[in-house]
């Protein structure tokens, strides 16, 4: 048993590891996707046009943005799997599907880290928003916790619609309504992290507990339904 | 049903449309009922002693809301059968979709009825209550599946796909419910007006608003039979459509 849990976490990594090999050769998220959410960012400033609106609405407008980006990165993590029928490959080699699906959902957090701290960052200088110490370890779980349920869904249904024609127009649809429980729950608590009059840190706390159990669900069900979703047609 | 079909649909593909005795029976029972509904809505029942006569819209919307949730549900149970068994995949798949098509318009019906309700009762036509954000979520889910359906794949693929996101739907709602009920919970401020819609039912109202679930439960049955055959005929239309043509083309081929 023991053995088998390290190949497939020699596995997980193995895929996991190409995929970031490849992102970091190709740039993508620093060239398209990162300026690409904060642009966002200064674009919702534009839109609300006011300060102390921005400084309330901080910690939703950070996470519609890591949302809207996360979109990107999912799409470009099936797109270079499509590619000269690249899955069936990876498929074939590293037998068991859902240790795939873990490693595209590792590689896929990874950026989504990257991205959301770079937003947080605008949120600090753009928004003027400030955060303390006991902020900063709420703010710290709740990034992690998120990123992961944003990962497992982005992942999930981009195998969903991959290799679909029209997919770039279907994968908003599909994912953004069931995201819903995390923009609510990853603003709530990151809004709490910023130091909010309405919210306090337990209810704060409280808010990443639901993160990490819509993370929890997600991940088993991409687990679950990733060999259904690749599996070539009879 | 895709097995047993060809044989059987080749021979009703002209000739007799979609209707069986049964089906005819259920659509015959689903006219009678809902006429009754409409009469003793409009007419027989009385109007309610706060909302007035916009309790009237209550017969369309409780009964619509109800079909809805049991359209999404039959579309799960059916897509879980078509995952699950090897054969018949596509027969299950038909139902799911077909039962979906009717959920989304009866889900539709419930939003406007319900929004239509809330402009008279509450004042606006908008809440953000979990029930109403709730069933939101769940029209969008709904019409993403439902495009997904549409997609130019073939249908082994479109049914495994749409049988997934189905149940993976399954999973997401008491996920937005549980989330909205908690985010509502804590912005107590914000609700302006009471959204408290109780009605007291005196016997006829009752009677009245359960006719109409029984009513709009025939329809959705009778809507869902029809839509999957329809779906059945379109398919066999393909398939049978490029037979006979190949088999046309084969015999002029011979002839010369």
């Amino acid at each position: 048993m023991p053995d088998e849990w390290c190949t497939t976490m020699r596995n997980v990594f193995a895929v996991a590891r190409k995929d970031v090999l490849i992102e970091w050769r190709a740039r993508l998220l620093l060239v398209r996707v990162l300026p690409f959410a904060l642009l966002v960012l200064v674009l919702f400033a534009v839109a609300l046009d006011s300060e102390a609106l921005l400084t309330r609405a901080a910690a939703g407008l950070v996470w519609l943005a890591a949302m809207f980006a996360t979109l990107l990165v999912v799409q470009r993590c099936f797109d270079i799997e499509t590619a000269d029928g690249a899955l069936d490959m990876l498929l074939t080699s590293v037998v068991e599907p859902s240790r795939v699906f873990f490693g595209k959902v590792l590689a896929v957090a990874a950026q989504l880290l990257v991205l959301v701290v770079v937003l947080l960052g605008g949120a600090v200088v753009l928004y003027g928003v400030r955060i303390d110490a006991a902020g900063l370890v709420l703010l710290v779980t709740t990034v992690v916790t998120a990123v992961i349920g944003l990962a497992s869904v982005g992942t999930l249904y981009g195998a969903v619609v991959a290799q679909l024609t029209g997919r770039d127009s279907m994968l908003p649809l599909l994912a953004m309504p069931v995201l819903a429980p995390l923009l609510i729950g990853a603003s709530r608590a990151t809004e709490s992290a910023f130091g909010s009059q309405t919210i306090d840190l337990a209810t704060g706390w409280a808010w990443t507990s639901l993160l990490a159990v819509f993370g929890v669900v997600f991940a088993a069900a991409g687990a679950a339904s990733f060999a259904t979703l690749t599996e070539p047609d009879a | 049903m895709s097995e047993s079909m060809p044989a059987r649909g080749a021979s009703t593909l002209n000739l007799r449309g979609t209707s069986t005795p049964a089906t005819r029976i259920i659509g015959v029972l689903a006219l009678a009922v809902m006429t009754w509904v409409v009469v003793s809505a409009f007419f027989f029942t009385a109007p309610d002693v706060v909302q007035g006569d916009s309790v009237r819209i209550m017969y369309a919307h409780v009964p619509a809301a109800w079909v809805a949730y049991l359209a999404f549900v039959t579309t799960a149970i059916a897509s879980g059968f078509s995952l699950v068994r090897r054969h018949r995949t596509l027969g299950f798949d038909r139902v799911a979709g077909a039962s979906a098509e009717v959920g989304v318009l009866f889900m539709g019906l419930a939003l406007v009825t319900g929004s239509l309700w809330g402009r008279l009762t509450w004042g606006t036509f908008w809440q953000w209550d979990p029930r109403l954000t709730t069933t939101l979520f769940l029209f969008i889910t709904y019409v993403g599946y439902l495009a997904v359906r549409r997609i130019d794949a073939s249908p082994e693929r479109r049914a495994k796909r749409s049988a997934v996101l189905a149940l993976l739907a399954v999973l997401e709602i008491p996920l937005v419910h549980f989330s909205v009920v908690l985010w509502r919970s804590l912005h107590q401020e914000a609700s302006v007006l009471n959204p408290d819609g109780d009605v007291r039912l005196d016997g006829l109202m009752l009677f009245t608003l359960f006719s109409g679930v029984v009513a709009f439960t025939l329809a959705f049955v009778w809507l869902v039979i029809h839509r999957q055959r329809l779906q059945t005929l379109v398919d066999l239309q393909g398939t049978v459509g490029l037979d006979s043509a190949l088999a046309a083309r084969a015999t002029e081929a011979v002839l010369r």
